[in-house]
């Protein structure tokens, strides 16, 4: 939800090209650091879920998953969460379609919850993903993972892994390609649309 | 969408989406204790109801009360209509209190599209927003009745589009079937009427479907077929000798189920009257998915109202 690439009218603006951030490389490599923090800060939880925020949180939650089962840490469930109907802002747009939500057999009674999006921002799809993960069970603790955190918080929340901060002003839009949606692994900036 | 009056405004796109919607929103309340989502807090759906219903407007509050939208209920016993109020001074009564959505059940066909015309007038002069849900009007639509049984037919066949779907008995005097026939072929379904020639409305030639008299030569080719009660309260001429002629003629019986190929799916869009149009044993065995219908019906109904009511008015 977060990924900024949704209302993008596609490929207008500035006409500037857009400045790669991070190079498929790089976001494997990113995705594997972000996999070996989780594994250090989740050594004592019992029960690890990932959650994923729709669409491309989602792909990153199960790629973590995969790489901190690759690095030796037991391998967390993987769901997905879709904090549409929770968000404060649906009467300001038209209506938006909504994504999938799955939790992981089990559910996230009494586990680490680890969220998981591709680019944090404003903060408010994590508030309405935490509103939607409370109603489906209380988890012990809740973290988030975010691939860019790109600032401009409008709520006091913050990530607890971060695959790279990125100063960015509003007009700026990031744009997140994962393989698997968009057929490349590739993050990148796109100035002077957007606001 | 502003209001939702008849499948025949709806695209395959629209459709679809609101089938999407619909499986998304059983998904997100899928084995949660608390079956509540805040999406609609704050606003007001008014059901509106001039005929007997058991299942629609329970869905429709049940859809409304899952969101957090406020419902009321109004039937005509009991209201001012029975002190001689026009629909219309009702409907306006209703929007001029706040409804954010007036969900219409009306003996008289087009009743919803004269409400949702006075709604769009009523704010051009006022400003207020009041969305029209035809819940069925006389013989000629009930558009969520054929979202939730096309909701139905995707869950069990996997597909709509290229399915040969039979349609069995009253469709003259159905909304249903005729909602039916027109949001199946939207949808890419191939729809079959089965009926006898005094059952079957005037122009049915000009409906998107073929039309049989012989049950027993289509079940074979059927990926599903939908039983229609036979509507005594509308029948004021001799549309067939007898029940149990009928019941002979058209009613699906065990013999009749098995003929049905393998995957054949038996759906009612209720109420039943069981040992006419459908024998009990068929009703109860597992290829029926009438209580599917039900459950489906909720949350399409959560998806109309979504639609509806949750985005920036347009």
């Amino acid at each position: 939800m977060a990924n900024d690439r949704r209302g993008d009218a596609g490929g207008e603006g500035t006409g500037l090209p857009d400045h790669e951030l991070l190079s498929a490389s790089d976001v494997t490599r990113t995705i594997a650091r972000i996999a070996h923090q989780i594994i250090e800060k989740t050594a004592d939880a019992e029960h690890v879920v990932l959650i994923g925020i729709p669409t491309r949180g989602t792909v990153l939650a199960r790629r973590l998953a995969a790489a901190v089962a690759e690095f030796g840490g037991t391998e967390p469930s993987v769901g997905t969460v879709d904090p549409t109907l929770y968000r404060d802002d649906l009467r300001r747009r038209p209506t938006r379609p909504l994504e999938d939500t799955q939790f992981p057999e089990g559910g996230v009674d009494d586990a680490l919850v680890v969220l998981v999006d591709d680019v944090l921002m404003s903060g408010r799809t994590v508030r309405a993903a935490l509103d939607a993960l409370s109603e489906h069970g209380r988890p012990r603790s809740v973290q988030l993972a975010v691939l860019v955190d790109r600032g401009h918080r409008e709520l006091p929340i913050r990530a607890d892994y971060v695959g790279k901060n990125v100063p960015t002003s509003r007009s700026e839009l990031i744009l997140v390609s994962l393989t698997e949606i968009d057929g490349e692994d590739r993050v990148a900036i796109r100035r002077g649309v957007g606001e | 969408m502003k209001h939702l009056l008849s499948v025949t405004d709806l695209d395959a796109a629209t459709a679809t989406a609101l089938l999407d919607t619909s499986d998304r929103l059983r998904q997100a309340l899928l084995g949660r204790e608390v079956r509540k989502l805040p999406t609609l807090r704050g606003r007001t759906v008014i059901t509106m109801f001039y005929e007997d219903s058991t299942r629609t407007r329970v869905s429709f509050e049940i859809a409304g009360k899952w969101m957090s939208a406020d419902t009321v209920n109004v039937s005509a016993k009991g209201s001012s209509v029975s002190k001689g109020e026009s629909l219309r001074d009702t409907s306006l009564t209703l929007s001029a209190m706040g409804a954010d959505c007036v969900i219409v059940r009306h003996p008289a066909s087009g009743a919803a599209h004269r409400l949702a015309g006075w709604s769009d007038k009523d704010h051009a002069t006022t400003g207020t927003h009041t969305s029209i849900v035809n819940a069925g009007d006389g013989t000629h639509e009930h558009p969520t009745q054929a979202l939730l049984d096309a909701a139905t037919l995707r869950d069990r066949l996997g597909s709509v589009a290229g399915r040969r779907i039979g349609i069995v008995g009253d469709v003259l005097h159905s909304r249903v079937a005729r909602s039916n026939v027109f949001l199946l072929a939207t949808l890419g379904a191939e729809v079959v009427l089965i009926a006898p020639p005094t059952l079957l409305p005037v122009g049915v030639a000009e409906w998107p479907c073929r039309v049989s008299h012989e049950i027993d030569a289509e079940l074979p080719g059927l990926d599903a077929i939908m039983m229609l009660r036979v509507q005594a309260e509308r029948m004021t001429g001799g549309f067939f000798p007898s029940s149990r002629e009928y019941a002979v003629a058209y009613g699906l019986s065990d013999a009749r189920a098995a003929m049905l190929p393998e995957h054949g799916v038996v759906l009612h869009p209720g109420p039943m009257v069981r040992g006419m149009e459908i024998a009990p044993s068929v009703a109860d065995s597992a290829r029926a998915a009438i209580l599917a219908q039900v459950r489906n019906g909720v949350h399409v109904r959560m998806a109309v109202l979504y639609h509806l009511l949750a985005g920036a008015p347009e």
